[in-house]
């Protein structure tokens, strides 16, 4: 069983080694290691046993001297990520297929680096191999956007990559000031739980850890870079930012933040609840009137995170399990709206509303798919959205009505922007240059035609999914609320 | 049992829809309609089976349950349905009308390239609404709530490269998520008051509840605004009649008889939570009275047919809140059924005349259509008379119930509703005056081309006619030598209906109503008829009352002024001020240094990425031959 944890992290370098020399077969090679992945994973959800404890685990001493071990595992929160991120790359890798790329072998390559930092970074029970692997995703991504990206691309991503890099060096010194204070010098994840800190330690841990994963995620008033980042970078380079990359920051507040520092979230939760509500109804607000519809849909990102990061840290099962249906379910429909925008900007060379308009006469496949993914999005019932939304909205409900019923705006908001955006898209009269407009095809059907079978396979039935995480999410929940207890 | 096939009922439209949705370009138009009718007419025949055998059953409330839907935690919301009398007689209604709407749009759609699409969209609505319906719990109500909000969005924007239409459609989702947040928000308070979100496990608690309660009163508000939101209702009610966009047979189903009487169903099915909140109740009641009234007064004055019946069905759904808030809850369903036939016979029949005279709308552009269309004008005046309120058609027995209880209630409050009831029947027959007497007013060259509409457009009429002629029968009232069937048939649900007034009084208040609703017929008829008044052309300066009537009071440009404009002030402040100057501004301040200090690294932009990839793999590769080499 260990072995398949290992094969799991491994395999996508050993496939972006090899897509990286097979020229112009690149594409497929990379798209049968990210199949295999995907089956790996299906193999691992089939031999899970839906209960509090770690499975997997591979534990090797790495560098001793520094108490480092490769120590990796997967337990119910875990293996969420894990799914988005092996089920999302084979299709994002898909939406690459009719792109021209220069150099695309590197492109796909470094798709596949980023693959195994990403899981590192899921499955690390080792502070330094999070570590690692938080950077190690950050390259290939950085590359990603820095050579394949708009024309402002090189501005923009130099941002995104100094604010990001800025955020981990905060979680870095968080990571070794723990690591100080832990007697067994070693950067054990139990170790750090174990750790007796009194509530201003935690509070400055706290920060160190939220800085950083508040960026990635991003949390207002941490997001400025999301939006330029998103609407410069290649369309595969912003599915793989918003769709998996940004549940980094999410991933991280539950597997490290919460459980290190209960005492900080205890004196400082309500503020971050409060930033991501603002960030709700501020995000959404921007996105009504935005003009790209690229940038729309990365401010509705910033708007669908606070829900998610409000819902986390209110700290019961039911927030909790929204979270973690909803960065799955918010990965899929990301990379769906991604996606249209990409057929429609390759296509017509713009994501401007205002020029667009009558898709739907010309092309009724993508308008039906992209409202399916729409509607996923805005939360419809019997959509994936939904159940993330309402077990979101019921969490922060508990912590506070009044913040619910602000961060629940989402739901008419959410339905102002996406129906807006729909509505210039794809209805009405079709211009001079949506005329003509070639419905999809090939590739182009394959992603869209799963991504809408996801939205509504978890929509009607989300239970397998959340009976995955539900143990480790209460087991979690106990960890935290009794070290508080303790603390206190 | 069949009950316990209840999933059936729901199954089988949905089936319809994703056959006709699939075949919408390949079937052939009959067969499209063959199938998209018949799964209808499939469920109502179960429909009726599990009517009769509720009906013959002792235990009157049964459970099937499907699957668990949503747990977390403490919370599991299975996938079940409920079948006890209520749902009974809304799954009939639901389906029974719904097939009839079916078999009309045959003939009213049949020249629309969209007909496969059509047909799927009323399946799929179908579907949503008996889920509705069924559901045995808060949560699966709200799918189906929710769901046929996506069919109506998708319907009243059928013609969406009309960008007005689209809008409609827009508009009429956006309005019903105000509502529906309020609704979520009740559900929420409902779990944490009662531990579930299934009605079987919160109503007995309530049953033995005394009123007064905070939380519950606010669990009231809220489920009624989510009820204003589907239902209509003041301040949330502007999308309606923009709902008119939609294909006629759409406003007939979805905008009259069946999706929006959805928040009175919802409040008859919460009776026992709505009584614990006597001050609520009278909210319920002030703005349904309120709504009818308002949107009474804008239908006087209306010129588009469509429109003066999308603000009668306002005005109508107003009564049934009037009546839900004065407690009775039967009156009010008994005029949801009512209403489903005869609102849905009137929209059917303006179907008829607007296509008979080819989309015109406009009753200035109308008259003497009486000969032209006989089928349409019998079934129309029968509608219309059920609505207005005499006897012994539907109508009058479901509003004089409600108007009873009121009287009981408050005289004040029945006094208003009375005069709107004489409102009612006064711009009921305006329509029915300026549409079907008089002489045509359209252009001679239309004038040779109208023709009855096809059987498959009249046979609904004439049946939806005879249901609105007889339909009171179900709740003819003690006072009149009835026994009110539909009380006794609902007591399981609905137990504490209201006060009557006396048998004296009673009597007293039904000729009142009924001798001022002819008398409004004598004004409709004196100035349609004997004058042959014609309403002005829009252009014409109206009178101050008349203008605000003919522009709606101006609640659109309000609520634009008020709120969507600020919002919209908001979001470009928010954007390029806020976001991009301040926020991005202090970040930029901090990265400046950073920036400058690792000018280095942009160097290495130029490079070649093979490289890069290159040497992370080499850095990862001598991390791992470390590990090795140190094991």
């Amino acid at each position: 069983m260990e072995q398949l944890l290992l094969l799991l992290i491994f395999l996508p370098l050993v496939g972006a080694l090899v897509t990286t020399f097979s020229g112009t077969a690149a594409k497929h090679v990379a798209l049968f290691s990210s199949i295999v992945s995907l089956a790996l994973t299906i193999a691992v959800v089939c031999n899970f046993t839906p209960d509090a404890s770690t499975q997997f685990v591979v534990n090797y001493p790495w560098i001793q001297d520094l108490g480092i071990s490769f120590h990796a595992g997967i337990d119910g929160i875990s293996i969420i990520t894990v799914i988005l991120t092996n089920v999302l790359i084979p299709l994002i890798i898909l939406t690459g297929y009719k792109h021209e790329y220069k150099n695309g072998n590197a492109l796909f390559a470094l798709i596949l680096f980023m693959q195994s930092g990403l899981l590192i970074v899921f499955t690390a029970l080792d502070a330094f191999l999070f570590y690692i692997g938080w950077e190690a995703a950050l390259i290939p991504i950085y590359f990603i956007c820095a050579v394949w990206g708009g024309k402002d691309r090189i501005k923009v991503n130099m941002k995104f990559f100094v604010y990001t890099i800025a955020g981990s060096l905060f979680m870095l010194v968080g990571i070794i000031y723990l690591y100080l204070q832990n007697p067994a010098h070693n950067f054990d994840i139990q170790a750090f739980y174990n750790l007796n800190l009194d509530g201003a330690q935690q509070g400055w841990v706290f920060w160190a850890f939220f800085i950083a994963f508040a960026i990635k995620m991003p949390v207002f008033p941490f997001h400025t870079w999301q939006p330029s980042t998103y609407t410069e970078a290649p369309a595969v380079g912003t599915m793989l930012l918003s769709g998996i990359m940004l549940k980094m920051g999410i991933y991280g507040v539950i597997r490290w933040l919460l459980p290190i520092a209960p005492a900080g979230l205890q004196q400082w939760g309500y503020i971050v609840i409060i930033l991501s509500v603002i960030g709700i109804i501020y995000a959404s607000l921007i996105a009504f009137t935005q003009k790209d519809a690229k940038r729309l849909v990365a401010y509705s990102s910033i708007a669908h995170v606070g829900l998610i990061s409000a819902g986390i840290f209110a700290l019961n099962t039911q927030g909790m399990q929204g979270a973690m249906i909803q960065m799955l379910s918010h990965g899929i429909n990301v990379v769906g709206l991604f996606f249209v925008l990409d057929i429609i900007s390759s296509r017509l060379k713009t994501n401007r509303i205002s020029e667009l308009g009558g898709i739907a006469k010309q092309a009724p496949i993508l308008a039906i798919t992209a409202l399916i993914i729409v509607l996923g999005t805005v939360a419809l019932p019997g959509t994936n959205g939904f159940i993330g939304e309402f077990l979101l909205l019921m969490g922060v409900y508990q912590y506070n009505i009044w913040i619910a019923a602000f961060a629940g705006l989402t739901i008419i908001f959410g339905a102002v922007y996406m129906l807006r955006m729909y509505q210039n898209v794809m209805l009405g009269k079709t211009n001079d240059l949506t005329i003509g407009f070639a419905d999809i095809a090939g590739t182009e059907k394959v992603v869209l035609y799963t991504i809408c079978a996801l939205i509504i396979a978890l929509g009607v039935y989300p239970k397998p999914i959340l009976q995955l995480s539900e143990a480790s999410v209460q087991h979690l929940i106990e960890q935290v609320t009794q070290k508080l207890t303790s603390v206190n | 049992m069949i009950i316990d096939l209840v999933w059936l009922v729901p199954l089988i439209p949905l089936i319809g829809f994703v056959i006709n949705g699939l075949g919408r370009n390949t079937f052939s138009k009959s067969l499209i309609g063959f199938i998209g009718s018949s799964v209808i007419f499939i469920s109502f025949a179960i429909s009726v089976g599990i009517f009769l055998a509720l009906g013959s059953d002792v235990n009157k409330s049964h459970e099937v349950f499907l699957f668990d839907w949503i747990s977390a935690g403490a919370l599991h919301i299975p996938l079940s349905f409920l079948v006890d009398p209520l749902s009974a007689i809304m799954l009939l209604i639901v389906t029974g009308v719904g097939f009839l709407i079916h078999i009309y749009s045959i003939g009213y759609m049949h020249s629309d390239e969209g007909f496969g699409k059509f047909f799927s969209y009323l399946n799929l609505f179908i579907f949503f609404m008996l889920l509705l319906v069924l559901g045995s719990n808060y949560i699966v109500m709200f799918i189906g709530w929710e769901g046929v909000g996506l069919c109506s969005y998708l319907l009243i924007g059928f013609w969406y490269t009309n960008s007005n239409y689209a809008s409609a459609a827009k508009k009429a989702f956006v309005m019903n998520r105000i509502g529906d947040l309020g609704f979520l928000l009740g559900v929420f308070f409902i779990f944490t008051t009662f531990g579930s979100v299934e009605f079987s496990k919160i109503f007995p608690q309530a049953a033995a509840m005394l009123p007064g309660d905070g939380t519950i009163a606010l669990i009231a508000l809220l489920l009624f605004i989510g009820a204003c939101g589907k239902s209509a209702q003041l301040p949330l009610f502007t999308w309606l009649p923009d709902a008119m966009a939609g294909p006629t047979p759409v406003s007939a189903l979805i905008h009259a008889a069946t999706m929006v009487t959805a928040g009175i169903y919802m409040i008859a099915r919460s009776n026992l939570i709505f009584d614990l909140a006597p001050v609520i109740q009278h909210v319920i009641a002030i703005v349904g009275l309120a709504t009818a009234i308002v949107a009474a007064i804008i239908a006087l004055t209306q010129t588009d047919i469509k429109k003066v019946l999308a603000y009668s069905t306002v005005s109508q759904l107003g009564y049934m809140f009037l009546g839900l808030g004065v407690g009775a809850y039967n009156g009010a369903f008994f005029h949801v059924i009512t209403h489903a036939f005869f609102k849905a016979l009137l929209f059917l029949c303006a179907g008829s005349v607007i296509h008979a005279l080819h989309h015109e709308q406009d009753m200035r552009h109308m008259g003497g259509l009486r000969k032209k269309l006989p089928v349409t004008f019998i079934t129309m005046l029968i509608g219309t008379i059920a609505i207005a309120g005499l006897p012994p058609f539907s109508g009058f027995f479901s509003k004089d119930e409600i108007l009873a209880h009121v009287y009981v209630h408050d005289k004040v409050l029945w006094g208003i509703a009375v005069f709107g009831a004489f409102l009612t029947a006064f711009y009921m027959f305006r329509m029915l005056f300026l549409t079907f007497y008089g002489k045509y007013r359209g252009t001679h060259h239309s004038e040779e081309k109208i023709h009855e509409s096809p059987a498959s457009m009249t046979f609904p009429l004439i049946v939806l006619a005879i249901l609105s002629a007889i339909g009171g029968i179900i709740g003819i009232p003690e006072v009149l030598g009835g026994s009110h069937w539909l009380s006794d048939w609902l007591e399981p649900v609905i137990k504490h209906t209201g006060e009557s007034p006396d048998h004296a009084t009673e009597y007293i208040l039904m000729a009142v109503s009924v001798a001022g609703v002819i008398v409004s017929i004598g004004f409709a008829y004196f100035k349609y008829i004997k004058q042959s008044h014609v309403p002005v052309p829009d252009e014409t300066k109206r009178p101050l009352l008349a203008n605000l009537s003919y522009n709606k009071f101006y609640f659109d440009e309000i609520y634009d002024a008020l709120i969507r404009k600020p919002l919209d002030v908001l979001s470009g402040f928010f954007y390029k001020i806020f976001d991009n100057k301040v926020i991005d501004g202090i970040v930029n301040g901090f990265g400046l240094g950073t920036t400058e200090a690792s000018k280095g690294l942009r160097l290495l932009q130029s490079g070649n990425v093979g490289f890069y990839i290159f040497m992370m793999v080499v850095g990862i590769i001598s991390l791992l031959l470390y590990t090795y080499l140190s094991l």
